[in-house]
């Protein structure tokens, strides 16, 4: 049954709490249960943020996510060495290659790495590194549909950024692409 | 209407202008920014009025002088806040007028933290300001339960004459929850406001709102006045839900946040074949002593679980009435307790593992 954990972690800027509010809202869109809850906190300009996803058939208890989560999202390293710990074993971690040079120290984990930033500068913007992330979550889970993903991110974007949703369907299959490679 | 995602803070706000507030006085505090945010950007759209006051004290005087002028008030803020706002609420309670409070908890004492906590228990059910006064406390456990309460908050304001307060955590704030707006119809059948000071254009005696009353006789009676008022609201406006009571060997109370991962622990428990009940007050004032009645009588003991150190105990006491033995499990200072230690207190009380 689906009871998905997702924590997504990066600093601020990578558009983490948006990829997390993604999966939420095209979770709703399908009918399923869903929360999102942020980190919220004293941080400044590129500090850590993180939040956490649920996606599940059953109503939604606790949104916390302690050290069970399905999937872990990693954007970069300080976020690594926080949330490595708190993957149930056999989960999934994807982790972004372009910042983060090591591995992760789990080998109870199935880890995927991901070029995300290197991917996003050859699409030409990369600020869509996010969205290459977010599309290996989609094709290694498929928890929601990337059909799905675009309406909700249409919704969010509204008329004054739907220039923009060409790029973000393309960095979506970028990372798509990737995960298939692997 | 179909299901939005938002933050709860936003949804508070959202909620509070479908339930026909057009006034919201505050001042800013961590973690519950969003919600006068919000009022800020949408308040205008509806002909309402936002205004950041320059303290938590001068907002909550606002409120007391909108309410008297029979508007649809809010003010909203987090425990250091309102601790700050108890002299205008127990003045508002005095005068009685209608208003809604919005108390988004972080942890203390002083100013403390700004992460979940639920340690203004005790500051809400026993009201922080001087005087025989209560206010009607509801904690809801989610958003969609939070924005169906809030019709109910003003409504129940306006027809008691009396400020409630509507209690989340940092938690409730923050997290985003599909939510459905619902058209409902109230259950009150609300008065015209004729008390209100809304000027009397020569045509009648002037209304007066105060809360003074040197006369010991005439403050004596007000004062039954408003028990009287208090013990309505005991009969008719407790709320509350049970869950999983039958058989329960171990019965957990726990309200807002805290109950959502006692839920989980008590499914958790279920499928290890040990059964525990649920009992989560809605209203922490009136507290809900009726759904005791419910507790099977070989329970072995009553379990709080809070995220504060013990203030709910009282109640539960108060409530089981030497029935039980009761319990405390608890976290606090932004800690939120896990399933797993919430299951562990269960254990360690039925007397380990089966």
């Amino acid at each position: 049954m689906l009871n998905e954990k997702i924590i997504c972690a990066g600093f601020g800027g990578q558009g983490v709490m948006l990829m997390g509010q993604l999966i939420s809202y095209a979770g709703m869109l399908e009918g399923k249960e869903v929360s999102w809850l942020p980190s919220y906190g004293p941080e400044m300009r590129g500090g850590t943020a993180n939040c956490s996803v649920m996606v599940s058939e059953r109503p939604i208890g606790s949104p916390v996510i302690s050290d069970d989560a399905t999937t872990a999202i990693i954007m970069n390293l300080p976020s690594l060495d926080k949330f490595e710990v708190d993957v149930a074993t056999g989960g999934n971690i994807i982790i972004n290659s372009s910042l983060i040079e090591r591995k992760t120290k789990r080998d109870d984990l199935k880890a995927y790495y991901v070029p995300a930033n290197d991917i996003a500068v050859e699409l030409g913007n990369a600020r869509v590194a996010n969205m290459i992330m977010l599309g290996a979550y989609l094709e290694l889970t498929k928890v929601v549909s990337v059909e799905s993903v675009m309406t909700a991110l249409k919704k969010i974007f509204g008329e004054s950024k739907a220039h923009l949703m060409k790029i973000n369907e393309d960095a979506l299959a970028k990372g798509s692409e990737s995960i298939k490679a692997q | 209407m179909a299901k939005v995602l938002m933050k709860g803070n936003e949804a508070i706000g959202a909620a509070a202008i479908k339930a026909g507030c057009r006034y919201f006085f505050g001042y800013p505090i961590t973690p519950q920014n969003e919600l006068p945010e919000y009022m800020s950007r949408e308040m205008p759209k509806v002909g309402g009025v936002f205004l950041q006051a320059e303290s938590e004290i001068a907002a909550i005087n606002m409120v007391y002088g909108a309410a008297g002028a029979g508007a649809r008030v809010m003010t909203s803020s987090s425990s250091p806040g309102i601790a700050l706002k108890q002299e205008g609420i127990t003045y508002i309670a005095g005068a009685e007028l209608p208003c809604v409070i919005v108390n988004i908890v972080r942890g203390g004492p002083g100013l403390g933290g700004i992460q979940p906590s639920q340690s203004d228990y005790n500051q809400v059910t026993r009201g922080g300001g001087n005087g025989d006064y209560k206010l009607l406390v509801y904690a809801p456990a989610n958003l969609q339960e939070m924005v169906d309460l809030m019709q109910e908050a003003f409504d129940a304001a306006d027809f008691y004459r009396n400020p409630v307060m509507m209690v989340g955590d940092g938690m409730i704030g923050q997290m985003m929850e599909p939510i459905e707006f619902k058209d409902s119809v109230s259950r009150f059948d609300l008065p015209e406001k004729d008390w209100a000071t809304t000027g009397t254009k020569g045509q009648r005696k002037p209304n007066i709102i105060n809360s003074l009353a040197l006369d010991p006789a005439e403050l004596e009676k007000h004062n039954h006045k408003l028990q009287k008022k208090y013990d309505a609201m005991k009969e008719n406006e407790v709320r509350y839900e049970t869950y999983n009571m039958e058989n329960a060997e171990v019965v957990i109370v726990a309200y807002g946040t805290t109950s959502r991962i006692v839920r989980n622990a008590i499914n958790d428990l279920k499928e290890q074949s040990i059964n525990v009940g649920l009992i989560r007050p809605i209203t922490l004032w009136p507290f809900p002593e009726k759904a005791f009645d419910e507790v099977p009588a070989a329970c072995k003991s009553l379990l709080s679980v809070e995220m504060s150190m013990g203030q709910m105990v009282d109640d539960i006491k108060i409530a089981s009435n030497g029935r039980w033995p009761v319990s405390f499990y608890g976290r606090v200072g932004g800690m939120i307790p896990t399933p797993e230690a919430v299951m562990g207190k269960v254990k360690e009380l039925i007397g380990g593992e089966k």
